[in-house]
């Protein structure tokens, strides 16, 4: 009785583990089935999804004008204090003054990637790129200004 | 409350000759996290087992207190990070109850959907990795291969691979993509091609099933005694699914079957995964054909305010109930927020479980809780 259900454990686990090694060797044989990406090489060749959410940005024309307004609807919406609207006063050429944005500080590396702070721009002034290699040496270089020196809001964009 | 020389004396003082302390963890491998478990041996049975929580506490409850209601979803996320998508539904779930805001249907498909991806993905993960602490390492690569596809549907629709934040209240953030309907056909065509390699690697497997096989039982009793959730109190046989219980969204549209095992083993407790995600595949495939049109968010106030009360719903993640209570003073952050995380309870049995059990079946036991650590440190 005993022998018995010792050979029979013994060529159960032989054959269970058999059927195991089959299918590992089936992929050692077949190369092309494997999925894994060779990163730091395949650089050139790498596709992001559009949406992937890496960095906030702000699109800039080749006016080089945005359609920020300095509303700080973003500032608001943000859960941890990554952006900072920092508003002036424009005169415009009727003599008005207008508000309109001196810097719009974000800070990289606070940013969770919640893209609560494009929802909530009610003129899509900011946007998600899929940019994801933020390593630097230095922290303060992950802050950054969205809006590009000397650039204007774009006409017509209240 | 415990101070330095307190936990010291704990661990130090345990009993008579020969019992031995063995500290597993904070940073064992098979742990998945930082989880430190005093494990008090005689032998090499043990006797007690103790788990010192607290080393990736967040304080995310004390957090989300000075968050608004849009803002404190995406915490959430950094909870379970494995199902983080059903913890934010669950958030997002609370949120609709208590100020009625109307869900459109699509939104309501497309949530059910993305969790049950979500579940499949946390399933697969916990089976590689279970099976790679019992010392199968290739299971690990062939379930990483179909996680892959869905981290990838996840990352093209909702624009992140594990903390999404895809959901909020009143639908979800923007529509799906294009290729998604694609695309998870893709992925419900290759599981179901390639479930039977994990099959041929890991059920069948003699040396797995002596290792799972009447190792770390939990009785119906205890299950509930001990307020386990999940898989876990399914695999006792305990019925607890929160989809079937009281579903919300489209859950009551669907048809699928509660998996329930009664051995209350370790290969109950695996068992009854596998049968879940077959289960989650027959879910989607009931519902990525029939997306109705529509908006993908309802209308909401700008300022979200919760109407003074108590309010609570939960939600199944792939480890159990989870449940949101907020009180709230009608402001627009919450007042207090309590989370009842799965993990924790599941963890309370773990003592009960493995005590009088070899040190050996230690990590099977423990396997097949499921444990996510940041889920239990909150
Ligand atoms: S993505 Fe989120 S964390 Fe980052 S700046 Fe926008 S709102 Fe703030
Ligand atoms: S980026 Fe948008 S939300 Fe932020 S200040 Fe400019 S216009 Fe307002």
């Amino acid at each position: 009785m005993f022998l018995k259900e010792y050979i029979s454990d013994v060529y159960n686990g032989v054959t269970s583990l058999l059927k195991g090694m089959r299918k590992t060797g089936y992929y050692f044989l077949h190369p092309k089935e494997i999925i894994t990406e060779q990163y730091p090489d395949n650089r050139a060749t790498l596709v992001l999804a559009e949406r992937f959410k890496g960095e906030v940005v702000m699109p800039h024309d080749q006016n080089n004008e945005h359609a920020c307004t300095g509303c700080t609807a973003c500032e608001l919406a943000c859960p941890n204090g990554t952006i900072k609207v920092v508003t002036k006063f424009d005169v415009t050429p009727e003599g008005k003054k207008k508000k309109a944005i001196d810097a719009l500080v974000y800070h990289l590396e606070l940013c969770t990637m919640c893209n609560l702070c494009v929802v909530a721009c009610p003129s899509d002034a900011i946007k998600m790129v899929p940019t994801f290699e933020h390593s630097v040496f230095d922290r303060s270089k992950l802050t950054k200004i969205l809006n590009k020196p000397a650039s204007k809001i774009r006409e017509g964009i209240e | 409350m415990y101070n330095q020389t307190e936990i010291i004396k704990d661990t130090t003082d345990l009993g008579p000759e020969g019992e031995l302390v063995i500290n597993m963890g904070p940073q064992h491998p098979a742990t998945h996290g930082v989880l430190h478990l005093v494990v008090t041996l005689n032998g090499e049975t043990i006797k007690k087992i103790e788990p010192h929580l607290g080393y990736i506490h967040r304080s995310i409850e004390k957090m989300c207190e000075s968050l608004t209601y849009r803002q404190f979803i995406y915490v959430t996320s950094r909870m379970d990070y494995l199902s983080s998508h059903i913890n934010n539904l669950g958030c997002a779930l609370l949120i609709e109850k208590g100020m009625q805001i109307e869900v459109p249907e699509r939104a309501k498909y497309i949530r059910v959907i993305l969790s049950e991806l979500t579940r499949i993905a946390s399933h697969e993960l916990w089976l590689g990795a279970m099976a790679m602490d019992l010392g199968a390492f290739t299971p690990f690569f062939y379930t990483f291969r179909e996680r892959e596809m869905i981290t990838e549907i996840m990352e093209e629709t909702c624009g992140a691979r594990l903390t999404m934040n895809y959901i909020v209240p009143g639908g979800v953030m923007y529509d799906i993509h294009p290729n998604f309907q694609k695309k998870v056909k893709a992925f419900i065509k290759q599981f179901k091609e390639k479930v039977t390699e994990f099959e041929d690697l890991v059920t069948n497997n003699v040396i797995f099933q002596s290792r799972t096989k009447g190792i770390g039982i939990l009785s119906a009793e205890d299950a509930i005694s001990f307020g386990c959730t999940g898989p876990v109190a399914r695999a006792s046989g305990v019925r607890c699914d929160i989809r079937k219980l009281y579903p919300y969204d489209v859950y009551d549209k669907v048809e699928f079957d509660e998996v329930i095992e009664t051995a209350g083993d370790s290969f109950a407790r695996y068992i009854v995964r596998v049968k879940e995600m077959n289960q989650s595949i027959r879910i989607i495939e009931q519902l990525i054909d029939s997306i109705p049109e529509g908006d993908f968010v309802g209308k909401t106030k700008n300022v979200l305010k919760l109407p003074k009360g108590e309010f609570y719903t939960r939600v199944e993640t792939a480890r159990g109930e989870f449940g949101v209570f907020i009180v709230s003073e009608g402001g627009t952050n919450p007042y207090r927020i309590k989370f009842r995380s799965p993990g924790f309870s599941n963890l309370s049995a773990l003592n009960h479980m493995a005590a009088g059990s070899k040190i050996g079946d230690l990590m099977a036991t423990m396997g097949t809780l499921d444990l996510v650590i940041p889920d239990i440190d909150r």
